[in-house]
């Protein structure tokens, strides 16, 4: 018996999140004694290092409709090959891709379903894992069935592990049972260098920005950084700033190492899609601003100070 | 047209998340209960394309009768009819079977239902009911119309939006931005006492719930302050001790 891992690619190359995937799931099939294997389409670079983070077989699957990411055919390979392998155990990353692929996945294998995990099951009588409530503002500890599972991890919740192992790789051919009625019509890239639900650091800014006119030194520090951009919604309601860039209750959850809030003043709602970021830094000229008590460092300033400063200092770090 | 919106019921977004009971149970208590507003977007848009394209809009939300008022809201903001399957649900595919369940008794072109629900955010209903009635669903959609049984619309993917056309019937589920939210008027309000709202027996499936128990999170240890002379000893903490970047 195994426990399948699918990895997921982003323009053929392979993304972070699916090497926590494999390493989440690597992790687990050493605790279950399983194998693990990591199934996706052929056409992805560099298979082999699906081994380095713990894939014990790798299969993939060739075929001209895989080519554009549909869910329901990605499913379809997933459940075909848990089937073929028996595996008990899906892991799926929960990214957009992966929160439309593993319902149908449950659904297909008749198998239970848990989203939203942020950590590894602890062993009491059974496995225990955590998943995030309320928008963030609480977790809740939930039993995992003890087979016939589909589990999504949350990105940035699981240490990338390397592993020595050298997952042998097998070659299928994938042909859809069903007619697809989806077409895709039109792909956007978003214009940010760093995709926001992707990165590891996020510099956002609100409302004391005071115009769009002042994003200019936002997205100079966030150049330095390699960081992707944010707002609160006030800003993105302004049209400051897309909506793509809208973080909180009501726009995209994010979970980086390093958040640093500009000029936001901390709302509940805001910091419900923003508030289990591992390190957060707050700048605000309001010492009572609510954000200083979610914060692990801050300054109580202008950001038109403040901001050119850490722009100076990252440079002078970085020659 | 027949569209169906699946509608789930959460506390308001400012409430204070407290459990009680060991940590159990959600306190209830005093907690102001709302259309979560995900499905709100799903119902506002299946009320426009009614307006414009003469749909039918069927609401259907499973939970308990304490939700009546609720689901007359969304009669109040222009659904036609709505159903609600009388139990109180412990998990999303207990859910979701049951609407798909539902579904096969009647012939929908569209199923509508929110990205999640935010109180226990498993986003997944509105796919699992497109499953179990093999029909295609979009996922997180901002944009979204009919066109000659067609569904066009937009949704996020991983760095960008994707624009797609899905041969009706057809399923999708709805992301901020997709719409206004509708504001139910007086005569919406009046017209809602009217309008029928079928309570049926769930019919099938099981209803567990895997929770075992809740947490808050951990309170913050003090926030460390830097004065604003000493941002460069803020980037060297955060650089060399922290190695952030
Ligand atoms: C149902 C609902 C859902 C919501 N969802 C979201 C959501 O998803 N995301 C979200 O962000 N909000 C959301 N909100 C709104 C939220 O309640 C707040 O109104 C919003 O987050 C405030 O944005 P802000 O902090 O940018 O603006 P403000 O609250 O106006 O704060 C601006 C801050 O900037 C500081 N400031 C001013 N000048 C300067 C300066 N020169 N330098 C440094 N600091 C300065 C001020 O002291 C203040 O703290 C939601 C609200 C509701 C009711
Ligand atoms: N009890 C329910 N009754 C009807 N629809 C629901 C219910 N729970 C969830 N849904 C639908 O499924 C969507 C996603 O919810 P969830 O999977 O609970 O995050 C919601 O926005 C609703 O459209």
């Amino acid at each position: 018996m195994s426990i399948l891992v699918f990895a997921e690619s982003q323009n053929n190359k392979f993304k972070k999140s699916t090497f926590e995937a494999i390493s989440y799931a690597k992790d687990l099939a050493t605790l279950l004694d399983l194998e693990c294997i990591v199934t996706c389409p052929a056409e992805t670079e560099n298979l082999e290092i699906l081994s380095q983070y713990g894939a014990d077989k790798i299969i993939t699957h060739q075929s001209d409709e895989l080519r554009i990411f549909t869910p329901t055919r990605y499913a379809e390979m997933i459940y075909k090959t848990a089937a073929a392998h028996t595996c008990k155990h899906v892991i799926i990353s929960q990214t957009y891709a992966g929160k439309a692929i593993a319902p149908i996945v449950a659904a297909k294998l008749n198998y239970a379903i848990v989203t939203g995990i942020i950590d590894f099951p602890t062993q009491e009588e059974e496995l225990v894992v955590t998943k995030t409530v309320f928008s963030n503002k609480a977790y809740a500890k939930v039993h995992l069935p003890k087979e016939n599972l589909v589990m999504t991890i949350v990105p940035n919740s699981y240490e990338l592990k390397q592993q020595k192992g050298q997952g042998s790789i097998v070659n299928h051919t994938f042909t859809s049972s069903s007619h697809v009625l989806t077409k895709s019509i039109e792909i956007m890239k978003s214009k940010g260098k760093v995709p926001l639900t992707e990165a590891e650091i996020v510099v956002s800014a609100g409302r004391g920005l005071k115009g769009a006119e002042n994003w200019s030194m936002i997205e100079e520090l966030a150049d330095l950084l390699g960081a992707a951009t944010a707002c609160s919604k006030p800003v993105s309601d302004m049209e400051w700033r897309p909506h793509s860039e809208h973080v909180g209750q009501t726009g995209i959850t994010i979970k980086p190492d390093l958040y640093i809030a500009i000029g936001i003043s901390g709302a509940i709602q805001h910091l419900a899609g923003v508030g289990s970021s591992k390190n957060i830094v707050v700048i605000n000229t309001d010492k009572e601003a609510p954000f200083f008590k979610a914060a692990d460092y801050g300054i109580v300033g202008d950001a038109f100070e403040v901001v050119p400063k850490m722009i100076e200092a990252l440079k002078n770090s970085q020659s | 047209m027949e569209i169906l919106v699946c509608m789930s019921v959460v506390p308001d977004t400012t409430t204070k998340i407290t459990f009680s009971d060991n940590n159990k149970t959600f306190n209830k208590t005093g907690v102001q209960y709302i259309i979560n507003p995900y499905c709100e977007l799903a119902l506002s848009k299946a009320i426009e394309l009614s307006e414009k394209h003469n749909a039918n809009v069927t609401v259907i939300h499973v939970g308990g009768n304490q939700n009546d008022p609720i689901i007359r809201k969304a009669l109040a903001m222009g659904a036609h009819q709505a159903i609600r399957v009388d139990a109180e649900p412990k998990d999303g595919q207990f859910v979701a079977r049951e609407i798909a369940e539902y579904a096969k008794t009647k012939s929908f072109d569209l199923i509508l239902s929110g990205r999640e629900s935010i109180d226990f955010n498993s986003g997944m209903v509105g796919n699992l009911v497109a499953a179990y009635l093999d029909l295609e669903h979009a996922n997180v959609v901002t944009e979204l119309d009919v066109d000659d049984n067609n569904l066009i619309c937009i949704r996020d993917i991983d760095g960008g939006r994707e624009k797609l056309a899905i041969k009706m019937p057809a399923s999708a589920s709805a992301q901020k931005d997709l719409i206004e939210p509708k504001i139910p008027n007086m005569r919406g309000i009046m017209q809602a006492r009217t309008k029928p709202l079928h309570v049926i027996a769930p019919s099938v499936a099981e209803n567990v719930g895997n929770i075992q128990n809740y947490e808050l999170p951990k309170g913050k240890q003090e926030v460390k302050l830097f004065d604003t002379d000493e941002v460069a000893n803020l980037i060297d903490v955060l650089k060399n001790d922290k190695k952030l970047f």
